[in-house]
């Protein structure tokens, strides 16, 4: 093997070679491409490659993307609100689920529970997104039971084809996710910690508001992170569970692309929700700082 | 400092036929225990004896598998360790990361019904008295190990707890450290008047600083007196190695009228006191102990009435102020160690010197098993 013949320097080099390059093909080009296109313009078939700010003036002026009207939210903020809730709710069930795992499953067994918890993943996520769709259908498995039960006479069409469905089938999804970071937040206290704020006259419930719960911050901060980027730019759910008519800004720039035509536009909606993505985070990753700057 | 009258002799901690299992682990074998208002008392042990349970029992967080526990006249059957009148300083310290020095200090004020800035100026106090004030405002864990120590210290004696316990607190500590804040430690437990509870697996801290120890081995106190007595007259031979050195002969007890007869080998008969034998007098083959430095070396030019024996010097051991001997003597296996302090006039003997040891039968121990 030639590359391990020669100096250190060379090897790491040709080692990390690899990885660069497909960094650098599948990450830096297509946003790099998707940066010019923003600023460029449709014609028919081909891009104008003069540089024009009226992609950006579209999405600014018109109700339709960012500021809505009085019945209808801006696609953006709606999207942004959707994910901050599946983001919430999936933080929300996560967190009891981790807390469980790490403080009240022997040590011996909590590779098994961990192990348990990623069986959702076996099956494809386009299946689970159907699934829920079988759950929360017209004709679903909820409305059916219901029925059999008695309990109600016509099925509830609140469940399905609205912002509900997708945010239960999102939340599902990413519900892993977000329980471990917090699981490892929580498996890094040290338990003598909360001993110590018994001893120091608090009970159960004030240990976990006054110690565990800030010293899981770190966890939780990365749950966000990890559920809501992605939830934003998640097409496929919003797609099947919100039907005809609703959209959410990754169906919006889906359309742009693929149907539309229109990639200047397309980019340059890509970019206004990156950006506004980029600023989330910031701010949960500023907050976390400022949270660990007191901590080893 | 109370004009309350509290019958005096009454324990303020008493623990009755404790015992502990960890599944078929037998970790605490019948403890009886009582300890006094204001002592200075240790736990003293090998590694894995027990020490830790048993701190962890009077301090709530391990239930006794059968036994009481009394603190302050109440049985702490069922109550929780933030509702007991104790306070912990783990060997960990466990100071916690996310919260300043001061918020640290101040933790158990939460329910304290004084004003803010009471309590804030108590915790200043607190710092000033660990010998951190000023150290409020930083982050706990830019604090070196003394410190975090000192942290933990001032934590637990802010809420003034009738009982503070404290788990192996400077075994991470450096040996001039160490010794710093022993006496640190002894001069607060007499300003603040706290009972302490002080774990430790180090024979020489406990002697300095307590009242009163008790030496555990495997889940039992082998032993509890204070140190002068622990030291001299140790009961059983694990006690009497554990602490200290201890030249342990093969002897012979014998009973002649009032008198208690020991033959010691090696060295030779003579007369012991009751007192001399702690864990009892039994008639018949013994071990008896004597501490290196209540034997002597007989040099050229001393004179002595103490009892002599003739002995060859094995090996030199040199410390300056000091030099250890052992010397070999007649119907011994294995040598005597012999302190000897350097005194003036006094020649540091060879290898193979042939010399006089001069002993002393107030000093024999005779040891039970
Ligand atoms: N939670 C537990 N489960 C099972 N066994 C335990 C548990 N805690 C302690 N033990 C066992 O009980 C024995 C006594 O432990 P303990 O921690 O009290 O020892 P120690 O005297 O404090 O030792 P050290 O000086 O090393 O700290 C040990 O053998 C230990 O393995
Ligand atoms: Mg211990």
């Amino acid at each position: 093997m030639g590359i391990f013949d020669t100096s250190p320097r060379a090897r790491a080099a040709a080692l990390v070679a690899p990885p660069f390059a497909y960094a650098l093909l599948l990450l830096a080009v297509p946003l790099i491409s998707i940066v010019l296109i923003s600023f460029w313009t449709q014609t028919g078939l081909t891009l104008s490659r003069v540089f024009t700010l009226d992609n950006y003036r579209e999405i600014f002026s018109g109700p339709i993307y960012i500021w809505g009207n009085q019945n209808r939210w801006g696609v953006l903020p709606l999207s942004l609100f959707v994910s901050a809730t599946v983001t919430l709710v999936t933080v929300l069930l996560a967190y009891p689920v981790a807390y469980f795992v790490s403080f009240h499953v022997a040590p011996q067994r909590k590779s098994l529970w961990l192990f348990l918890i990623t069986i959702p993943f076996w099956t494809s996520y386009l299946i689970r997104v159907f699934l829920w769709k079988v759950i929360l259908g017209y004709n679903g498995v909820v409305n059916t039971g219901l029925i059999e039960l008695g309990l109600i006479q016509e099925p509830l069409d609140f469940l399905l084809y609205n912002l509900n469905s997708v945010i239960i089938t999102l939340s599902h999804a990413y519900a892993v996710f977000a329980i471990l970071p917090i699981y490892v937040a929580l498996e890094k206290i040290d338990r003598s910690l909360l001993e110590a704020a018994q001893d120091l006259g608090e009970n159960r419930f004030t240990t976990f508001v006054r110690v565990t719960l800030p010293l899981s911050v770190p966890g939780i901060v990365g749950s966000v992170l990890i559920v809501f980027i992605p939830t934003i730019g998640d097409y496929v759910t919003p797609e099947l569970m919100l039907g005809a008519g609703g959209r959410l800004i990754s169906n919006v720039i889906q359309t742009q692309f693929l149907q539309l035509n229109n990639w200047p536009l397309g980019a340059a909606l890509s970019i206004i929700t990156m950006l506004a993505v980029g600023v989330v985070s910031l701010v949960f990753i500023l907050l976390n700082q400022r949270w660990l700057r007191g901590r080893g | 400092m109370s004009a309350q009258s509290k019958p005096v002799a009454a324990p303020l901690i008493q623990l009755r036929g404790v015992h502990k299992h960890y599944g078929d682990y037998h970790a605490l074998r019948g403890i009886d225990l009582e300890i006094r208002q204001g002592e200075f008392f240790s736990l003293l042990g090998p590694s894995g004896c027990g020490k830790t349970t048993l701190l962890r029992t009077i301090a709530g967080f391990e239930t006794p598998s059968s036994g009481t526990l009394m603190i302050d006249g109440r049985d702490m059957a069922g109550v929780p360790a933030n509702h007991r009148p104790t306070n912990m300083v783990f060997q960990s310290y466990a100071i916690f990361p996310h919260l300043s020095v001061a918020e640290n200090v101040g933790f158990g004020l939460r329910r304290d019904p004084r004003p803010r800035d009471q309590k804030s100026r108590a915790v200043a106090e607190a710092l000033e008295m660990v010998g951190l004030g000023g150290y409020g405002s930083r982050a706990a864990h830019a604090l070196s190990g003394g410190q975090r120590q000192r942290v933990a210290l001032a934590r637990a004696l802010i809420l003034k707890p009738k009982v503070l316990l404290l788990d192996e607190p400077l075994s991470a500590l450096d040996k001039k450290m160490r010794e710093q804040m022993q006496v640190e430690l002894i001069r607060l437990q007499r300003t603040v008047g706290i009972t302490f509870i002080l774990v430790t697996h180090d024979q020489e801290e406990a002697l300095v600083m307590s009242d009163r120890i008790a030496v555990m081995f495997e889940g039992e106190i082998g032993q509890m007196a204070d140190p002068e007595r622990l030291y001299r007259r140790p009961n059983t031979k694990r006690v009497a190695e554990f602490i200290g050195k201890m030249n342990l002969l093969p002897g012979d007890v014998a009973i002649e009228g009032n008198q208690i007869l020991v033959d010691t080998a090696g060295l030779g008969r003579g007369a012991i006191e009751a007192e001399q034998a702690p864990g009892g007098v039994m008639p018949g083959r013994t071990t008896v102990g004597i501490r290196p430095e209540t034997l002597g070396l007989l040099f050229p030019g001393e004179t002595t009435d103490r009892r002599l024996a003739e002995g060859v010097v094995d090996e030199v051991v040199y410390y300056g102020d000091m030099t250890y001997y052992d010397v070999r003597v007649a119907g011994v296996e294995r040598p005597l160690t012999i302190s000897m302090k350097n005194l003036i006039g006094r020649p540091v003997l060879e290898v193979g010197a042939a010399t006089q040891v001069v002993w002393d039968e107030r000093s024999l121990v005779v040891l039970s098993r």
